[in-house]
């Protein structure tokens, strides 16, 4: 007997487990897919949901703000322009300016009681202005959506009446008294056409300026010119509505050819016109995010910009992951000869510069839509991105096990190409067509903002046109280059966060690593 | 000798590349009917006569060769409808428009790059403290602001808000002056915010993975300070992928910016290019692209050479 050996007794030996065979234990946890794996390391990444959120907030705004704004692309208003944005200020717009300018703006506001200089609060003080002369400077807070004022209007007598009627019926005052053709100004071209001067005026230093001295707190005295009321030339009357202490006095519109020229309280009338006579949804200016130099409204110009922007960049992508695999599953995946010829065509191509290519098409389709060139100069360079990228995925894993036992089982090239390899690629894929997409929009409103694509066509816009439009007024109306610019500020930074995200997600290497 | 061989294949791929690329453009334009404005002048006669008794209606392949000799004997066409540089010389125009485009770049780089670098490495050494979260923020930023907002954003606030440059760049070739140089800095500072958030992302990329690599361990163990290892050998390290990127942004600088030029009303030959496509001058058009091509293939081999350069273990070239 050894020594170290032990002695059990047999009555003391006692098996574990006498019932059945002992298996191993079944997996109580759930496999996490590849998908699933990569939506967990997805989640923990707060800046790449930030960016997701926001780029879900974008589309969505390119999608509804053209369905609820009552406002086209191709709706424009030749009074309304550069108005501010509503949403700051309320449309107000501080202003600093000379005695004449503001007078002008207040005299608005004593004609119609419309808040143009809002509240009529104003700052007063003395300055030297460039030649060494001592100026009153005002400063005060302007209501942009007022401070059109007055504006002439020839009206058919259908319609002046029809203007009186809705005047009655809802106690607004809409046409004013007609002002006194020979007490006009008419010394400076643009203010003789101006409705604003209903006051007597005088020409000073070239410029109109109201006749009344102004008092101890700098508001000049305005004596009205309105045309007196005479039977015998048959003025129009019949309103209601009228100034306050008007037994008839004043002459509401000059008889002309077809009707009358008149005058009306231009936001007034636009309220009036939008409802009563297009009916085409919009109750009264208001523009979110301002007018443009044309009197667009910059909200739906925006929007339309950038569903266009969206579409085509997301077409463009798809169009390209689909042909970019194809061609390049092939090169990775017979590899060799074909791979050689097919990369050879592909670095020439990619030689050359997009900025030619766009040329190039834009020459020779001179009579396409400029969408269709834009649309095929993007695929024509995009596509060589996603073949590279699938090339690199089919090398490596063309020569792994489970295809060789694909291939051992009689599948064919195609079958394991697009049914086998492909899906393990997939994720890198789609995350390069994503990361794509910011580049895409950034390119497009490139070329649009220099001009090479117009897309400025009825009723398309896009960001880049706005912002070549904008760049002009950058100094005076900061408003106009401000939200196209946010816009696409915005998309690229949450195109970017959420790509990165995406590519971190997808890369298998880094799983468990943040834990 | 390996090394050799390699930079001639290199360059006859590169030449090859750009001799089919340059043909099918020439081909592509000699298709399109040939466009004389006549209204702006009566010197469209010249023009008329000067493309006639260039052969500018024979047979392309002839077109091709003639066009080919007299690219040797320095002549690239005359502009035909630009209405600044009627019947003039292609080439002198476009060496004319040269120096202010690459002056901007130019100083752009000496900018940025010692910036960029500088931002890099701090934010590399001070990985996930604050100072590191501040920078990569802002490169975050300034990677996905476009430079075209960039640029307006500058325009307002250096050149209108604070007033401390021209609106525009100063019209004239006295390159080197003091006021010049002035109003070329809003187009220089805008160019620079992206290239430096791009090389600080870039250097504290690099940066980062070669301070956790095992040769620094190394360095420390046998008694370097932290700040000794890292100069003389992770920055040394680190610099191998980023010098040839410098090198390829030098090299592609030459061919400017389009919408910074625009921008800033840079008289440079991205402007240039842009009237040649309005004003459909041929002659402008083939010469710019195949600048513009040259230039992106030179700047994609000189990116792949100055790696095994600064690199002698990276071999180009060697299976």
């Amino acid at each position: 007997m050894k020594p170290n050996e032990i002695q059990v007794p047999r009555e003391k030996l006692v098996l574990a487990n006498t019932e059945g065979r002992l298996h191993d234990k079944e997996l109580v946890t759930k496999p996490i897919s590849y998908f699933r794996d990569a939506w967990n390391r997805f989640k923990k990444n707060k800046a790449s949901i930030a960016g997701a959120i926001v780029i879900l907030i974008l589309i969505l705004y390119a999608i509804f703000a053209p369905i609820i704004s009552p406002y086209s692309v191709s709706y424009s208003d030749k009074y309304y322009t550069y108005t501010a944005p509503k949403i700051f200020n309320n449309g107000k717009r501080t202003k600093d300016l000379n005695e004449t300018s503001f007078s002008y703006y207040y005299g608005i506001g004593v004609e119609t009681g419309a808040n143009v200089v809002v509240d009529n609060e104003f700052e007063r003080r003395i300055t030297t202005n460039p030649y060494g002369k001592k100026i009153w400077m005002y400063k005060f807070k302007l209501d942009t959506y007022q401070q059109v004022g007055v504006v002439f209007l020839d009206a058919t007598p259908k319609m002046y009446a029809d203007i009186q009627a809705y005047q009655d019926e809802h106690d607004v005052q809409i046409i004013y008294p007609i002002t006194d053709p020979s007490k006009r100004p008419s010394a400076i071209a643009n203010d003789a056409e101006d409705a604003n001067f209903w006051y007597e005026t005088t020409t000073l230093d070239g410029k109109t300026i109201t006749a009344g001295t102004s008092n101890s707190e700098g508001v000049r005295e305005y004596n009205n010119i309105y045309l007196p009321y005479s039977p015998d030339r048959d003025d129009p009357y019949t309103s209601k509505m009228r100034i306050e202490g008007d037994t008839p006095l004043y002459a509401y519109g000059q008889k002309q050819q077809g009707g009358y020229k008149i005058r009306v309280n231009y936001y007034e009338y636009y309220k009036y016109y939008h409802s009563e006579v297009l009916k085409d949804g919009i109750r009264e200016p208001f523009f979110i995010f301002g007018t443009t130099n044309s009197g667009q409204d910059i909200f739906t110009c925006l929007a339309s910009g950038a569903r266009f922007s969206f579409i085509l960049a997301i077409t463009v992508a798809s169009v390209n992951l689909i042909v970019g695999a194809i061609y390049g599953a092939i090169e990775g995946y017979y590899g060799g000869k074909i791979d050689i010829l097919m990369e050879r065509f592909v670095e020439i191509l990619s030689a050359v510069p997009f900025m030619i290519v766009v040329t190039l098409l834009k020459y020779h389709m001179k009579s396409s839509p400029q969408v269709l060139i834009l649309f095929i100069s993007f695929f024509l360079t995009g596509w060589i991105g996603m073949a590279g990228r699938t090339r690199m995925q089919f090398y490596r894993f063309k020569n792994q096990e489970y295809v060789l036992a694909a291939r051992t089982l009689g599948a064919r090239d195609r079958r394991i190409m697009f049914k086998h390899i492909f899906p393990n690629s997939l994720g890198t894929l789609i995350t390069s067509s994503v990361l794509v997409i910011p580049g895409m929009i950034f390119s497009e409103t490139s070329l649009s903002y220099l001009g090479i694509i117009n897309l400025n066509t009825g009723d398309m816009t896009s960001v880049g046109t706005l912002l070549a439009n904008a760049q002009p007024y950058l100094v005076t109306y900061p408003h106009y280059i401000l939200f196209p610019s946010i816009f696409i500020c915005l998309l690229m930074l949450s195109f970017n966060l959420f790509g990165n995200g995406l590519r971190d997600a997808f890369n298998p290497s880094l799983r468990g690593a943040e834990d | 000798m390996y090394m050799i061989k390699y930079i001639l294949k290199r360059l006859g791929l590169m030449i090859m590349t750009f001799l089919i690329i340059f043909v099918v453009c020439f081909v592509l334009i000699k298709m399109l009917p040939i466009v004389i404005d006549v209204s702006i002048g009566k010197d469209a006669d010249i023009a008329y006569a000067t493309i006639k008794a260039r052969g500018y209606y024979d047979p392309i392949p002839v077109q091709l060769v003639n066009y080919i000799k007299r690219i040797f004997q320095g002549d690239f066409g005359v502009s035909v409808n630009h209405p600044e540089y009627r019947n003039s010389p292609v080439w002198d125009v476009f060496v004319e428009k040269l120096p202010p485009t690459v002056l901007i770049n130019v100083y752009s780089t000496i900018f940025s790059v010692p910036l960029g670098i500088a931002l890099g490495i701090f934010a590399a050494l001070k990985k996930n403290k604050w100072q590191d979260h501040v920078i990569s923020t802002g490169v975050m930023i300034f990677i996905s602001v476009p430079g075209l907002v960039t640029a307006f954003l500058v325009q307002y606030v250096f050149c209108f808000l604070l007033g401390l440059f021209p609106l525009y760049m100063k019209a004239g070739f006295d390159y080197f002056t003091w006021p010049m140089f002035k109003s070329m800095m809003p187009a220089v500072i805008a160019m620079s915010f992206g290239s430096i958030a791009g090389y600080a992302r870039f250097t504290r990329a690099e940066l980062t993975e070669v301070l956790t690599s095992d040769f620094m361990l190394l360095a420390r163990t046998k008694g370097l300070t932290r700040r000794q290892a890292t100069v003389h050998h992770a920055l040394r390290n680190a610099m191998v992928p980023i010098f040839p990127s410098i090198v390829g942004e030098f090299v592609s600088v030459l061919s400017g910016s389009l919408i910074i030029e625009k921008i800033f009303s840079i008289p440079g030959v991205g402007g240039l290019y842009l009237d040649s496509i309005t004003y459909q001058d041929y002659d402008f058009f083939m010469l710019l692209s195949s600048f513009y091509i040259l230039i992106g293939l030179f700047a994609a081999i000189f990116i792949d050479l100055s790696y095994g350069i600064i690199d002698p273990r990276i071999r180009m070239g060697v299976k």
